[in-house]
């Protein structure tokens, strides 16, 4: 095998796992914060509106982690900067 | 919209200057909302007509967030932040038309979003709290956390744009690389899940933004009257 295919096979495994294993940690946080704030609501449905919108502000900070293993990932299949050594 | 790539493409060039789609597709969201705004504006009444019902009625939702959180005036950060939802919201949707593709897909646009947030964040503080009131909160508990208050103004800023960006890229992609295994019926589905995701983090956007400008206001509680 000449270099260029060990960069692309082992960045296009790379980034696959890099996305399968950053999902795994923020699903369970995602589903974890959903169920309690349900809870929430169930237990006290007058808070309902703040409840909400504190669900989502912390959603969305949890859902980053998952979007940087995804733009990581995108880095390394279309912007690979180790292309560059390679490619001369 | 027909090629998987993370870089804009360039449209046209005029002279050394390349504009890129996503400045074409920028300025024809502005049009649009430009020309709405001034359909809807023409015909004011202090008895609302039904157009005029359902803008009005959106606005107040904006205030209506926004008192919930800052403790001032909030028709200081109305015109602001209902530009900013509306905005992104419009170019989150702008994806689904075929042959556009949303300005937020592009990382040059989320990052001027998010510099937009990141001063905005501190003009509000200055403003409503003066420069030595608005210093005070950087060494809120001690001093000893001033460096990590320096990092979380990056780290979110950095978050805010890379968020905005990963979102939308991804659903523009999976509906392309949908297209090219099964075209026929299998996307709409997830057309509709982009829908409801842009919408969601055209309001996260704002209210992270709003939760920002709050964290550099003195809360209700401790305002002495």
């Amino acid at each position: 095998m000449d270099s260029i295919t060990v960069v692309v096979a082992v960045s296009t495994f790379t980034a696959g796992t890099a996305v399968a294993v950053g999902g795994i940690g923020p699903a369970r946080g995602l589903g974890e914060a959903l169920a309690k704030a349900l809870e929430a609501i169930a237990r006290q449905p007058e808070a309902a509106g703040q409840i909400t919108r504190t669900l989502f502000v912390g959603m969305a900070l949890i859902e980053s982690v998952v979007i940087y293993a995804f733009v990581i990932g995108l880095i390394i299949l279309f912007a690979n900067p180790l292309m560059g050594y390679i490619v001369k | 919209m027909n090629k998987i790539g993370i870089f804009p493409e360039t449209a046209f060039s005029i002279g050394p200057v390349q504009v890129t789609d996503t400045v074409v597709t920028t300025w024809l969201v502005m049009l649009l909302i430009a020309a709405t705004s001034c359909l809807l504006t023409r015909r004011l009444a202090l008895r609302p007509s039904l157009t005029q019902e359902i803008v009005e009625s959106l606005f107040e939702a904006v205030e209506k967030t926004i008192k919930e959180v800052l403790p001032v005036d909030p028709w200081l950060v109305v015109p602001v932040l209902g530009t900013l939802w509306i905005f992104i919201g419009f170019s989150n949707l702008t994806g689904l038309l075929p042959g556009l593709k949303a300005p937020t897909a592009d990382i040059n646009t989320t990052c001027a979003f998010a510099v937009i947030s990141f001063s905005l964040t501190h003009v509000y503080g200055i403003m409503l709290e003066g420069v030595g009131g608005y210093l005070q909160h950087y060494r809120e508990p001690t001093w000893f956390l001033f460096p990590f208050h320096l990092m979380a103004e990056i780290t979110r800023t950095v978050a805010l744009a890379v968020r905005l960006f990963g979102n939308m890229l991804s659903g523009d992609m999976i509906a392309l690389i949908l297209l090219g295994v099964v075209g026929f019926l299998v996307p709409i589905p997830f057309a509709m899940l982009h829908i409801v995701i842009g919408l969601i983090q055209a309001y996260i956007f704002g209210i992270l933004t709003l939760v920002f400008i709050a964290g550099g206001v003195t809360p209700e509680s401790e305002r002495r009257t």
